[in-house]
């Protein structure tokens, strides 16, 4: 059993579906964190397709993966990746996806337990699905910040998500909701953040707008926190990690990101009359 | 209902997607939580409204079972009017009025 450390916490990014923007959301907010002075690890538990590495730009500097410090072949510091612009960051790779046939809760424990000895925060990048790849990753965290977007496919799976870290006792439970789009939502075309908390009851932590930003960052394996960029979903991403140390920031309200005469009457046409 | 699904209403027009979005997910949800398969529903329907049948005399046709969820709690909520009541069983009156009799005897004897 791993030694817990005093004030270290992990966090597990879960979600249920897959593409809704856990790894994304891992990677900026581990950067945003370790900009603010925390020291932060993040680890792929996403064995089968893991994709961390490529979305922080450490590809192609992995040595060691997680497999070879849980099977004693070397230390924990040889296999994980520093970042180089942010020292603070730190990535476990995941290993090898063979790694899951043998791969179980308790190993899952160990790595995390191993980490938060040197990290005040580990998140823990969760693979989509509810089988075994989740249970190894949802066993060894305390915390945990679900994903979702407003499409019912993904509040769905991610209502089954909630109930499963609920039986586990796993909390604080908090939510993200990834790529809103406001003109959308103010035409009642999207599902609206009061309808999503309402039906999935966890505390929003972060609203990230829709933002072809993204995309260009992905592309070029720099996280969008990492560049000081102003993009909203940039915002966004630094708003969630200020949240998580425990600040005060108000969220934004999507049905003010737009102005103008149309952005009124569609705030009037979601007036409740009854 | 918003003004948006107000006047659609009025045109004739479908509702606003995200209303419709809301109501399946709220159905589909109530469903995955209690983990109950439609026709384990559909059984407990039957025999709710069988039981309840047995003391008044319901519109089955007007009935509704269902399941509904509000903050991660499921309710399962029934709608069930009822036309009159019927006369209570008598058997139970007459169960009373026996027990009564025989208690007394029984209890002098121990107590001597």
């Amino acid at each position: 059993m791993p030694v817990t450390t005093s004030g270290s916490r992990s966090i597990l990014i879960c979600s249920g579906k897959g593409g809704v923007g856990k790894t994304t959301l891992t990677a900026n907010l581990g950067i945003a964190l370790a900009r603010q002075g925390m020291r932060t690890a993040v680890l792929d538990a996403d064995f089968g397709l893991r994709n961390l590495d490529l979305l922080l730009g450490l590809e192609n500097r992995i040595v060691y993966t997680a497999q070879e410090v849980l099977s004693g072949n070397c230390r924990l510091d040889q296999a994980l990746v520093k970042h180089k612009l942010e020292p603070n960051l730190a990535l476990l790779p995941a290993g090898n996806p063979r790694m899951l046939e043998w791969l179980k809760p308790e190993d899952m424990q160990t790595i995390v337990g191993m980490l938060r000895d040197s990290f005040d925060i580990v998140l823990i990048d969760c693979p989509a699905g509810i089988e075994d790849g989740f249970k190894n990753a949802a066993g060894a965290a305390e915390e945990a910040i679900v994903i979702t977007t407003p499409e019912v496919s993904a509040v769905r799976d991610a209502d089954r998500v909630i109930g499963l870290l609920n039986t586990r006792g796993i909390k604080p439970i908090q939510l993200v909701l990834n790529r809103v789009r406001p003109k959308m939502m103010a035409n009642q075309e999207m599902l609206a953040v009061d309808d999503v908390t309402d039906i999935l009851a966890l505390p929003l932590l972060g609203l990230v707008l829709e933002d072809e930003q993204v995309i260009v960052s992905t592309n070029r394996g720099e996280p969008l926190t990492l560049n000081g960029s102003s993009s909203p979903a940039a915002q966004a991403y630094n708003n969630i990690a200020r949240r998580v140390c425990g600040e005060d920031v108000p969220l934004i309200d999507p049905a003010k990101v737009r102005r103008g005469l149309r952005a009124k009457i569609g705030r009037l046409m979601q007036t409740k009359i009854f | 209902m918003t003004l948006r699904d107000f006047i659609n209403k009025l045109l004739g027009r479908q509702p606003a997607s995200a209303t419709t979005a809301k109501q399946r997910l709220q159905l589909v949800l109530a469903h995955d939580r209690s983990d109950l398969n439609p026709e384990l529903l559909e059984q407990m329907r039957r025999e709710i409204l069988e039981v309840v049948s047995r003391y008044v005399e319901i519109d089955i046709e007007e009935g509704d079972v269902s399941l509904e969820t509000e903050d991660r709690v499921t309710a399962l909520v029934a709608n069930l009017p009822i036309r009159r009541t019927k006369p209570l069983p008598p058997q139970e009156n007459k169960a009373e009025g026996e027990a009564a009799g025989d208690v007394d005897p029984v209890w002098t004897a121990s107590q001597a």
